[in-house]
């Protein structure tokens, strides 16, 4: 039998004299065709469409480079794993291997942290949502306590008046750093002097250990100049407990925010070439404190709980194409197997997308729209994207953070997560969801059965 | 399916509509069916000649060739 031609599906383009696109030429989409050098075909064929990926080598690496800029810079410095933005169990024991405590905001993942072999007094327990038990528990372990507002403040000195232990707390800050919308809901004010107050309540209660000072100015902060102005803030708290109750806080923590390589709906330039780097956040916070007035020779330690730019580029979501369709217009529209439930983030970011593997040098303006059938389900509204043809793969980027936690069962059930280790072997982290998993929550009423 | 009268598709792709002005250009597989359109093959020709020359199913090559017409109507290159 005579061999026969590779196909390419048919394609017409219209030329614009003298039009080139935003960047000036027309660029070749890239092909992502494996991760951490396993192919997608091999990881979709045993896992299944869709599938979340997760690269150990990745995490670890980038969690090195920011510990670098960071301790290259000032004395001492501690990372705690913000549990919410993925607290699959494999990936926080990533992170408490290499070092980082738990940062956490909630009973549940409280829990979650002591589970995962995480020792009480490395945990720090952030948030609004503290029960009077879970209070209680962080303080019977020794956890790092941050109050958010006063109630909390009450619940915790009566806590302190039964309790063996005294707890170990730290005050949240929040404050005007010249971002808008400034992030005022969380902890005590700084400018309007409600910081200062609840610092003075502490310290005159003597009932417990104040040894820290907290903030978290905001998320995917574009320039760190914020983060300086944050740091100063927090050392002139610091500074003002030493010199009225010759009291020196252990350390000054700066939260999480900093910007992940995503690019923001509606930015022009891709977040890769526009947000800081791990050193230019680190300067800014070292320079803040270092010149300010804390004592030389007692630093307070500097504590991270960077969540998004430690994690997104670890995650990938490998599927398949569904459909393509014309819209009424003309427009070409394409469907694939994740929708908004699963890729929460696609609310606000530009998601990379590309094939996994080369089908044809030609794009066109294309709508991608998940598998829901809901009018929201739209994972990019345009995009130059080639024409791939149903059952082709594709690969999206950068997914790491918050979609593995914020992701929701909505229409279709949700699918596998698998850990490449450095080795390049794959392991389930999490299992997909089947019908049974789901239904043993329901309880059906005697009289509908 | 016929295309508008005066179009013109050169041998390297390049298709140019005297009516509107516009040029544009095509892949080979475009630039075939175009070729077979101007010739007023039917579809179940055209379908045909590929499966049989190119590695491709009846299923697909015809979900690829509605497309593909769509797009000729949209870019009004046929009647
Ligand atoms: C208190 C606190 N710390 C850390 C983080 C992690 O933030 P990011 O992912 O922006 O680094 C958050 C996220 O909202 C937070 O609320």
């Amino acid at each position: 039998m005579k061999e026969k031609l590779k196909y390419e599906r048919p394609i017409i383009t219209k030329i614009n004299a003298g039009v080139t696109d935003k960047f000036g030429m027309r660029a070749k989409m890239p092909v992502i065709s494996e991760i951490d050098g396993i192919p997608v075909k091999e990881l979709i064929n045993k896992y299944g469409s869709p599938s979340f990926i997760l690269s150990e080598q990745t995490i670890r690496k980038t969690y090195n480079d920011a510990k670098r800029a960071f301790t290259t810079r000032y004395p001492n410095v501690q990372f705690a794993w913000s549990y919410k933005t993925n607290y699959m169990n494999a990936v926080c024991k990533i992170f408490h291997s290499e070092g980082s405590w738990a940062e956490v905001v909630s009973g549940f993942e409280y829990d979650k942290a002591i589970s995962n072999g995480v020792p009480g007094n490395k945990i720090i327990f952030n948030g609004p949502d503290k029960s009077k038990e879970d209070l209680q528990k962080a303080t019977n372990n020794g956890s790092y306590i941050h109050i958010d507002h006063f109630d909390e403040l009450y619940d915790l000195l009566s806590i302190a008046e039964t309790s063996e232990k005294r707890p170990k707390v730290a005050i949240r800050v929040n404050m005007d750093t010249g971002i808008f919308p400034q992030w005022d809901r969380f902890g005590f004010n700084y400018e309007n002097g409600e910081a200062w107050n609840a610092l003075n309540r502490i310290m005159m209660s003597k009932k417990l250990d104040l040894i820290g000072l907290h903030t978290h100015i905001g998320t995917y902060m574009m320039t760190p100049a914020p983060y300086g102005v944050a740091a100063s803030k927090l050392a002139e708290l610091a500074v003002r407990l030493e010199r009225k109750f010759n009291h020196k806080i252990k350390y000054i923590d700066m939260g999480g925010g900093f910007a992940s390589k995503n690019t923001l709906k509606g930015a022009y330039l891709p977040g890769k070439d526009t947000c800081p780097t791990f050193d230019q956040y680190a300067e800014a916070i070292s320079n803040a404190l270092i010149n300010s007035e804390l004592d030389p020779n007692e630093m307070p330690t500097l504590f991270l709980e960077t969540g998004r730019a430690l994690i997104d580029d670890a995650g990938y979501i490998t599927g398949s194409v569904l459909a393509n369709k014309r819209l009424a217009d003309g427009r070409r529209s394409m469907i694939i197997d994740t929708g908004v439930n699963m890729l929460f983030t696609s609310f606000w970011y530009e998601h990379e997308i590309y094939p996994a593997k080369e089908v044809s040098s030609h794009s066109e303006d294309t709508t991608i729209y998940g598998p829901l059938c809901m009018n929201i389900d739209v994972i990019r509204s345009v995009i130059k994207f080639p024409l791939l043809q149903k059952g082709d793969h594709y690969v999206i980027k950068r997914i790491g953070a918050y979609n593995m936690t914020q992701w929701m069962q909505f229409i279709t059930l949700r699918p596998k997560i698998i850990l490449v280790d450095p080795e390049g072997k794959t392991h389930i982290i999490r299992e997909n969801e089947t019908n049974e998993s789901l239904t043993s929550l329901e309880v059906i009423p005697e009289h509908l059965k | 399916m016929k295309l508008k009268k005066n179009i013109a598709v050169s041998e390297t792709g390049f298709l140019f509509d005297p009516n509107s002005g516009e040029s544009f250009s095509l892949n080979e597989t475009g630039k075939k069916i175009l070729q077979f359109l101007k010739e007023e093959k039917s579809e179940n020709q055209i379908s045909e000649w590929f499966v049989k020359n190119y590695e491709v199913d009846q299923a697909t090559f015809e979900n690829n060739f509605n497309d593909f017409i769509t797009v000729l109507q949209n870019f009004r290159i046929t009647e």
